[in-house]
């Protein structure tokens, strides 16, 4: 093995010199950028990936050299803190709000906008629920006990179970349940990916179940379903207690939609200038993000074919986003 | 320690009897402390719950020491950050040549401006190269397991990703074993060395990873040498703590040859006690190749990408059928690997033939096969691009199979299983979760160190009383309890299944080749894709969290009781058959109590097993050491994630050490030592 790499190397050596000049140097950016590649974050979630993945293709027709690499959604801010990790593309209000602050303080982040998509989350219930529960999606439904039983499990009965998000997605849903007075009992699911096998579970039986779904995701392309309407949030809602109906206690409304943020490392500015400009640019619609999810993982395409349809399709946008 | 003290530990029946000073020690020990339980709330309140006010700040002692280490800690030239990043760009050099010759190519220029000049191996020259080192070192059948491994690979759609976790492997194992080798040689010249890496080791091997995983990332910055560090750290003490043993067992005789040929140390060291030490030697490096796949997933989260990210990224999909597939990658490109090193472990151990052929093809016939497959490969890929990459139209998947059959034992059998879970859950976990949860600090704390010291004496006392003091003056005591209960019955089932298996399978050879290639499944298979099924099938919550600390932690409970079993001297248990024992005396009077230090060492691996779950099991909503490590990580809080990973790995040690002290009594009674 050793032998034959050493060998193989030498051949690199020379084949380097004469592919140097045959081969056509790439299209460069503008003398003052850095011909570097940026570095953009992928995560484990397709959203995320087809947003990135627009960004450098957009990136890349713009001259620039483009990486991705693979990193995990809070563990990337080491990363993006010291610039070995230039861009992340979704950062959203609702999961990431806090790694954010605590990052953009030490001065070596900046948000670079929001993606104009917007994280909408709330407790959700699938549709043959309805029949158990005929007063929903109407909040007001679920303080009935019979209704919240139907959602009971024999750890929570009689009181309904509310699958919540990981502890760390916050949403103040122990404090809902108490100022709403809904007789619910809130559950926390570790990751994402344990809150969805739980739904596809339940699903797939036609059994109860109430949980926390968020959106752009392929889950409400999936199973039929409804978000409950609590009453609209506000800001009162949150921090004055004599808001809304319960007027001893706050969170007595929905949760807020997000906005889902840019952030990177601070030196993208003075080291990619232009492309500093087309990632503040950039923006897609939630209706957008969900038809290309829905292509992903529910009809299986792969996620390059379905950026380069969105590129086909939109050159007028992206092209304004990159011009000098 | 008198020999009746002894006795009183393992035969209740003599010991109650005779009422010897070691019984009755406990005895009252055991009363002082039921009372306490019982009786002290009222009057000291501050024994159950640890006082606030009296708590060691050490979350931010350790958070602001860590600030330090990463912004302001010099040498004098250089900053400590500087120093690591340098050592990174050294790791990332072999990285980036294995990383190019396996996978992506060899580019010139960077990012997607990128141009490949010369294309990896192709994947016939991989499963080649790799079924000839089969060959060579294990014949035949160890050609075909190590080259159908690799086909499965290429096969399944896994090789790219297979390639660039091969790639970190190749990089990781050599350095790992290195700096094993290098700090055991150490620590076997120098006893005052050992003295200070032991409890070193112990917390490289306990602390979570996801612990120190945000220093990690400062320092040597994000990608896959952080990921390498990170693995190194988790796989390298196992290769110190063999090599140590290792040399302390070299014969006398081969010491007294080495000095009366006058060896220099440098000689004794590399001619002498590191050849004969080479087959204890390479289970070390077993060891590491083993624990580095382990740590394939987390990895994945720092960059290193590879089939750990495949696992993830399709169990966020709920794809179970693609988890399952790259999961089983990893465990192909473990088989292989680890076969593989075994078989050149054996071969070596061997003595090389004297006599040297002429010419290069007789002499390396191997390297010059090897080679010319390269050349050969790649000549035709260029024409046939089916040679350089495997064709995807060959590929082929499970495709929706396993998600189906996942959701028909959902629909079928979810009522089964809800009765069982909520049987479990209200007559054993909850009512046990209730009661270390209500049991005083104050008084385990002076349990645990009672039983220091009657195991293994002041120290050992001293040892188990500060540790488990501190885990309540850092304020995780409510968070430990939930973790000692967890791992405790995942412990016990993961005993009470693995003990009988072991038991059925020791004699038959057979049946415990198949059960070994089912542990080393379990070991290697990533725990996130059995455990996203099983919460399909249990919902969230500690049941689920069981389920996969019992699934992983069974490995070790059945292969050291299988060793035990099997190195009772079979003359021994001729002599009782002959003296009229029956099968089931032979058993539980001959064999367990013979194999006891073994099972005894299993169950301590058990426990370590078990609690490095812990941090898989905060996906699954567990509220845990392992959560709250988790939650640091996500708030970048380096010390709080630190502090409860050193709680997680003082549980560790203390459970380890009382059953090493236990463990050293019995063989000392049995006539073992």
């Amino acid at each position: 093995m050793l032998h034959e790499r050493r060998v193989t190397r030498s051949v690199v050596g020379a084949l380097a010199l004469s592919a140097a000049m045959f081969v056509s140097a790439p299209r460069t950016a503008t003398a003052q950028e850095s011909a570097d590649p940026i570095k953009l974050t992928l995560h484990d979630w397709t959203g995320q990936l087809i947003t990135t993945e627009i960004m450098g293709e957009v990136l890349k027709k713009a001259g620039y050299s483009v990486e991705y690499v693979q990193a995990d959604y809070l563990a990337q801010f080491a990363g993006l803190e010291t610039g070995d990790l230039h861009v992340a593309m979704e950062m959203w209000e609702t999961t990431g709000r806090d790694a954010m602050d605590a990052s953009t303080a030490t001065g070596k982040t900046e948000v670079f906008g929001p993606t104009g998509m917007q994280a909408k989350e709330e407790w959700w219930f699938p549709e043959y629920m309805k029949e158990k529960c005929p007063g929903l999606p109407n909040w007001e439904a679920l303080k009935d006990e019979k209704c919240a039983e139907a959602f009971s499990t024999a750890e929570t009965a009689p009181k309904g179970r509310y699958l919540g998000g990981p502890v760390t997605w916050g949403g103040f849903d122990d404090e809902r349940v108490e100022s709403l007075s809904l007789p619910f009992e809130v559950v926390h699911a570790g990751t994402d990916a344990a809150l969805f096998a739980e739904l596809e579970s339940a699903y797939q039986r036609k059994a109860p179940i109430m949980l926390w779904i968020y959106a752009p995701h392929w889950a409400p392309a999936k199973y039929k379903g409804e978000w409950v309407a609590f009453p609209e949030y506000t800001k009162e809602c949150y921090g004055d207690p004599k808001w809304g109906s319960n007027t001893d206690a706050a969170y007595d409304c929905g949760k807020p939609h997000g906005e889902i943020w840019k952030v990177g490392w601070v030196g993208v500015k003075d080291k990619w200038p232009g492309a500093y400009k087309a990632i503040k640019a950039f923006s897609l619609s939630n209706d957008e993000m969900g038809a290309m999810i829905t292509e992903v993982d529910l009809n299986g395409k792969k996620v390059s074919e379905v950026v380069t349809e969105w590129m086909g399709k939109n050159e007028p946008r992206w092209s304004e986003w990159i011009k000098k | 320690m008198s020999a009746p003290a002894h006795a009183s530990l393992t035969s209740p029946r003599e010991g109650f009897s005779a009422f010897t000073p070691s019984a009755m020690a406990w005895l009252i020990a055991l009363a002082a402390f039921v009372v306490l339980w019982q009786f002290g709330e009222p009057l000291a309140k501050w024994a159950f719950d640890y006082p606030k006010t009296w708590q060691i700040p050490a979350q931010r002692w350790i958070g602001d020491a860590m600030k330090w280490l990463l912004n302001d800690a010099r040498f004098g030239l250089f900053t400590f950050t500087e120093l690591t990043r340098f050592i990174a760009a050294i790791i990332d050099l072999p990285y980036r040549a294995v990383l190019s010759l396996l996978a992506t190519g060899f580019l010139s220029g960077q990012g997607s401006s990128a141009v490949q000049i010369l294309p990896p191996l192709s994947w016939i020259a991989v499963v080649g190269i790799v079924a000839m080192m089969g060959f060579y070192a294990g014949g035949r059948r160890l050609a075909l397991l190590a080259g159908g491994c690799f086909l499965f690979l290429a096969m399944f759609g896994q090789w790219t990703s297979a390639m660039v976790t091969l790639a970190s492997i190749l990089v990781a194992v050599p350095i790992g074993v290195a700096g094993g080798l290098a700090l055991g040689l150490a620590a076997y010249r120098w006893p005052r060395f050992e003295v200070a890496l032991t409890p070193l080791l112990d917390l490289m091997q306990t602390i979570p990873v996801f612990a120190y995983l945000v220093p990690i990332l400062f320092l040597f910055g994000f990608g896959p040498t952080a990921a390498i560090v990170a693995t190194l750290i988790y796989a390298m003490p196992p290769m110190t703590r063999i090599t140590i043993l290792a040399l302390r067992s070299v014969p006398s005789e081969v010491h007294d040859l080495g000095r009366m040929i006058g060896c220099t140390r440098r000689q004794m060291t590399w001619r002498v006690l590191v050849p004969s030490a080479k087959d204890s030697l390479m289970v070390g490096v077993n060891q590491v190749i083993m624990l580095s796949l382990n740590m394939v997933i987390i990895a994945s989260m720092i960059g290193a990408g590879g089939l750990g990210f495949d696992v993830l990224a399709a169990l966020r999909r709920l794809d179970i059928g693609a988890g399952l597939e790259a999961g089983l990658a990893i465990v192909a490109l473990a088989v292989a690997l680890d076969r593989l090193s075994q078989a050149f472990a054996a071969k070596a151990g061997t003595a090389a033939r004297a006599e040297r052929p002429a010419g290069i093809v007789a002499r390396a016939p191997y390297t010059v096969g090897a080679l010319a497959l390269v050349a050969a490969t790649f000549a035709i890929g260029l024409a046939l691009p089916a040679v350089q990459t495997y064709p995807e139209v060959l590929q082929i998947s499970t495709g929706t199979f396993f998600s189906r059959v996942v959701e028909w034992i959902n629909v079928n059998f979810f009522d089964a299983f809800e009765a069982l879970k909520n049987a479990v859950l209200l007559n054993i976990l909850v009512p046990f979760k209730r009661l270390l949860a209500g049991l005083p600090w104050l008084g385990v704390v002076a349990l645990l160190a009672f039983a220091g010291w009657r195991l293994g004496g002041l120290r050992l006392a001293a040892l188990t009383g500060a540790l488990s003091f501190l885990i309540a003056a850092t304020g995780q005591w409510e968070k430990a309890t939930v973790t000692v209960y967890l791992c405790g019955i995942s412990v016990v089932i993961a005993s009470l299944i693995g003990i009988p298996i072991a038991i059925l399978v020791a004699d038959r050879e057979r049946l415990w080749r198949w059960v070994q290639a089912i542990i080393d499944t379990l070991q290697t298979l990533p725990s996130f894709v059995y455990l996203m099924p099983a919460v399909m099938l249990f919902r969230v919550g500690d049941f689920t969290a069981m389920i996969a600390v019992v699934a992983f932690a069974i490995a070790p409970a059945i292969r050291y009781t299988v060793l035990g079993l099997q190195k009772v001297d079979p003359r021994t248990i001729e002599a009782g058959r002959a003296m009229g024992c029956t099968p089931r005396q032979l058993l539980t009077k001959i064999r367990l109590k013979l194999a006891l230090p073994e099972i005894m060492l299993g169950l301590n691996q058990t426990i370590m097993f078990a609690l490095s779950m812990l941090v898989i099991t905060a996906l699954v909503g567990t509220r845990d050491l392992g959560q709250e490590v988790y939650i640091a990580l996500t708030k970048a809080d380096t010390g709080r994630g630190i502090v409860a990973g050193l709680a997680i790995a003082f549980i560790a040690i203390i459970a380890d050490r009382l059953i090493a002290a236990g463990a050293a009594r019995t063989r000392a009674r049995l006539g073992l030592a």
